[in-house]
């Protein structure tokens, strides 16, 4: 067991398994998010951030989370570093295979995510944990983090729309072929639900895709 | 037909090796891709030149000897075929054609087009066998095998071993070449009593020779010769993850 993770079929599980594990923390993401959107107050959105920050079952889940996040970006370039080494010198003719084409710039699409998570995190997570710079509102003479002032505030400046709308496209690319390579590696493969499993893919990309720029297009337009 | 032939030449292992142009001519539509390099070294013999090494054996598209990466493809542009089933009719006349040899670090270049693929024999030689005693041939249905896994099993069978997979793929990984044995082994009866041993010697030759990881790209299913699917690589992890817990 121990040493199922030294090889390179066990580092790609840590990276199927966190992938999966991300993909499932996207879509809590994305519900929180749309309750800004939903509602004409922002108090389910704040109510829901503060829930997140303080719930004790959600602390525990949030080092998994990040301690997935980690793995998953720490195996990605590991594996990945040592795959352009097992190649030595390249080709003259890049190759042309008929290969799913999202597959091949994994690393490129990845590189783009992480930058856009460290801006993501200093924006609203780091803030709200740590430097204290949020405003409150108080809901039945509670105090809460006006979190949902903060997005809106960031939504209405068009380069970070324009920005934040192309990180998402990116994280598109990722999962399309991500959704199905994890189950590909965790070696589930049937003649049945394969092509399911890949239309479920598409799906899910769609719905995280639309989901996430759609908050970002309503506020500047509508808020 | 006329082409113009921009092939890697390499004097031996450790040269640094460089790219030269030549022209044939008159080449029948019909001559095929290694005939064609043959016309070529007669030439090149004739001018006291040294040949174009490349490796050849059946000519047949079966023993896995000949692999050529052909203008960014192993085995040229056609599907499903080796380099020696590949015809000059499949290009136009006047094209130039790049011929480079597999690419990889575990695949060193010999000379010129040829590299040295001893690595695979490495990791059939770590686990790529039945060595339980199966004795003589036995009655045709004396073992009751489910058609399925028979066909599976055939369908891996089928690797010849040329390296086409690990050439086309973008790390260099030879998981498809390990699949299709371990695959081809797991799913038969006398090949499953040593399964659990056979993936894990093979998976960690293949570790140590250096080869990539899989990142399910499938250039390599895309680029067999033999059409080996990478739902076999499924079955390696399969196979892998449940013999390391288990």
């Amino acid at each position: 067991m121990n040493s199922l993770f030294a090889s390179s079929i066990g580092k790609k599980l840590i990276m199927s398994l966190t992938g999966l594990f991300l993909i499932v923390f996207l879509m809590v993401h994305l519900g929180i998010n749309l309750s800004l959107i939903f509602y004409d107050s922002r108090e389910p959105f704040n109510k829901a951030a503060h829930f997140m920050s303080s719930n004790v079952l959600i602390k525990i889940l949030e080092i998994i989370l990040f301690g997935g996040f980690f793995l998953h970006m720490f195996y990605g370039l590991y594996l990945q570093i040592k795959n352009w080494i097992a190649r030595g010198r390249g080709y003259y003719k890049a190759n042309y295979s008929q290969t799913s084409f999202f597959s091949k710039y994994m690393i490129h699409t990845a590189i783009i995510i992480t930058v856009f998570l460290i801006i993501h995190l200093t924006d609203f997570y780091f803030k709200a944990k740590f430097f204290g710079e949020v405003p409150e509102v108080y809901y039945d003479g509670k105090p809460y983090h006006d979190l949902g002032i903060l997005v809106i505030e960031k939504f209405k400046i068009p380069g970070f729309v324009i920005f934040y709308i192309a990180c998402f496209l990116f994280l598109a690319f990722q999962l399309l072929h991500g959704f199905w390579s994890a189950f590909q590696t965790l070696g589930l493969d049937h003649q049945v639900y394969t092509p399911v499993i890949k239309i479920l893919g598409i799906i899910y990309t769609a719905l995280i895709t639309i989901g996430f720029t759609a908050i970002p297009l309503y506020v500047y337009y509508f808020m | 037909m006329n082409f113009t032939l921009k092939i890697w030449r390499q004097e031996s292992a450790k040269s640094k090796g460089k790219f030269v142009v030549y022209n044939v001519s008159n080449i029948s539509p019909d001559c095929s891709f290694l005939e064609m390099l043959d016309i070529l070294n007669q030439q090149l013999i004739d001018k006291f030149e040294k040949p174009v090494c490349f490796d050849h054996d059946c000519r047949e598209g079966i023993c896995g000897a000949c692999g050529l990466y052909i203008n960014g493809r192993p085995h040229g542009p056609d599907e499903d075929i080796t380099t020696c089933q590949l015809h000059m009719r499949r290009f136009k006349d006047g094209d130039t054609i790049v011929i480079e040899p597999w690419r990889g670090r575990p695949f060193p270049v010999i000379k010129d087009l040829v590299v040295d693929r001893n690595a695979f024999d490495k990791i059939i030689a770590a686990g790529g066998y039945i060595s339980v005693s199966t004795g003589g041939v036995p009655d045709a249905n004396a073992i009751p095998i489910p058609r399925e896994d028979a066909d599976l099993a055939m369908d891996a069978a089928a690797c010849i071993g040329c390296g086409a997979c690990v050439a086309a793929c973008k790390n260099t990984s030879a998981m498809l070449f390990v699949a299709a044995k371990v695959s081809q082994l797991a799913r038969l009866p006398q090949g499953r009593i040593e399964a659990k041993e056979r993936v894990i010697k093979m998976v960690a030759k293949m570790d140590e020779l250096g080869f990539g990881s899989c990142t399910n790209t499938g250039a390599c299913e895309a680029e067999c010769p033999k059409n080996i699917s990478i739902s076999h690589i499924a079955k390696l992890n399969r196979e892998y993850i449940k013999a390391k817990i288990f």
